[in-house]
């Protein structure tokens, strides 16, 4: 970290024109100014809105979509071709005829984030539907465990490790998109304002928002999804 | 013919593919009765009990099972690995006090360890939970793979006199597959034998007292020659 830092001073200090490379401290206090002028906030928390309603919905679709696929051999060889295709769609062009078709609408965004997120949760947790113990399926058949009971204490250990692994890759995923989405139709938010300094080379804007916002989904995976992982994962 | 509360096992055919393993297996058991499955390993005992706890229905043929619950122990454990072991006999019985959980686990020789997680403990003691959860539905069909393989000859005999004496207490149908012959005829009241041959067939029912140990031993000897695959 420290090292990386240095580095990014070096090169900020042999680089010709400083405009370019902004060192570490231009950048800081480029930051420090627009948060204090009560620039950054909105920005940020309209991304937020978008990442944490895009993961939630791509999350549920995908572990729905997951199960069944990973369950039915019927189903799956349905949803198999789609899946193939979906994995291989690039994200550009998603956003774009997402928005195109639906205009550039809040719903479109959030759609096309999940359009590109859940077929990749849908591939991890048909993985841990398949690995689904029969055994203990067989062990709540036949002592009649009611349904909500087998959910809770057979299945869903079961599946947990593969959600938590769903919902950590997911994450990083989610809010890559969502700059881009935001950046190509929407008014607000992280994406839109690296637009902007894009268009005015500033460099130090791009930076400086972009580390924020990675700063701030490092924190949400340190503080929410690896406790959920760790706490899943308990029993071992 | 038994009652309602009776079992009635009545099994034409039952194949895997084109390979046919059971053939004219048909036995009946009454509320109380303890009955022993003999086979040599790999002949037909597990087809045979998972058919009668209705968790394989691709056979030709039925099954009559008692109304009430049914408990089951399986060869190997299947415990649940994140519940602790109270938590895992109260997933089948929800309601179980604390007394009423050791009380289950003492009858299966294993007092003490309500608080253990599955890991914890031996492959033997985790077999001997399974059994205590078996118990811990009130039965009034149990149903057991090789219950006591794991235990040696004494011990195994003085845990089937407990939970054989329990099961008729609460008027419960036990039917147990085995391989061993004296356990079997010392807990059982009836031993069923199914033949060796391919398909299997129901070579012998017979009460336990109806033969002499020497004459089981004469007749039936054939039975303790194979290992068993656990």
């Amino acid at each position: 970290m420290l090292a990386l830092l240095a580095l990014w001073w070096v090169a900020s200090r042999l680089a010709a024109d400083p405009g370019r490379l902004p060192g570490p401290t231009r950048v800081a206090e480029f930051a420090w100014g627009a948060a204090a002028r009560g620039e950054m906030l909105p920005a940020m928390l309209a991304t937020l809105a978008r990442v944490a309603c895009a993961f939630v919905m791509s999350m549920l679709t995908g572990i729905a979509i997951g199960m069944v696929a990973g369950r039915s051999k019927a189903a799956d060889s349905v949803i198999d071709p789609w899946l193939v295709l979906a994995l291989n769609l690039p994200v550009l062009m998603v956003v774009v005829l997402v928005y195109i078709w639906m205009g550039l609408t809040e719903a479109a965004a959030i759609v096309s984030v999940c359009i590109a997120k859940i077929p990749t949760v849908v591939v991890t947790v048909r993985e841990g539907a398949r690995a689904l113990d029969p055994a203990l399926d067989e062990l709540g058949q036949s002592f009649a465990i009611p349904g909500w009971l087998r959910w809770r204490h057979i299945l869903l250990p079961q599946m947990a490790p593969y959600v938590a692994g769903a919902a950590r890759a997911g994450l990083s995923v989610t809010w890559k998109i969502v700059l881009i989405v935001e950046l190509i139709g929407r008014p607000n938010g992280v994406g839109f304002e690296l637009n902007l300094f894009f268009q005015n080379f500033d460099v130090a804007g791009i930076i400086a928002y972009g580390l924020v916002f990675s700063l701030v989904m490092l924190a949400a995976e340190a503080f929410l999804l690896q406790p959920l992982e760790r706490r899943v994962n308990a029993w071992r | 013919m038994p009652g309602a509360d009776g079992l009635d096992v009545q099994i034409e055919t039952k194949t895997f593919g084109a390979h046919q393993v059971l053939r004219d297996i048909h036995f009946a058991a009454s509320p109380g009765e303890v009955l022993a499955l003999l086979a040599p390993s790999g002949t037909g005992k597990t087809t045979t009990l998972r058919i009668a706890m209705g968790l394989d229905s691709r056979f030709r043929g039925a099954v009559r099972r008692p109304a009430g619950r049914l408990g089951t122990m399986f060869q190997e454990p299947r415990l649940l690995p994140w519940l602790s072991v109270a938590a895992n006999l109260r997933l089948v019985a929800p309601g179980l006090s604390a007394p009423e959980i050791e009380e289950y686990l003492s009858l299966a020789g294993l007092p003490g360890v309500a608080g253990h997680m599955p890991k914890q403990l031996s492959l033997g003691m985790a077999r001997r939970v399974a059994l205590a959860r078996s118990l811990a539905v009130r039965p009034a069909l149990l149903v057991m793979d090789e219950p006591f393989a794991s235990l040696d000859t004494r011990l195994g005999a003085q845990l089937g006199h407990q939970i054989t004496a329990h099961a008729r207490q609460i008027g419960a149908i036990i039917l147990m597959a085995t391989h061993d012959l004296d356990q079997a005829r010392i807990i059982a009241d009836r031993l069923l034998v199914l033949s060796g041959t391919s398909p299997a067939r129901l070579g012998a029912d017979l009460p336990s007292a109806s033969l002499s140990p020497l004459e089981w031993r004469q007749k039936f000897g054939f039975l303790d020659t194979e290992i068993p695959s656990t």
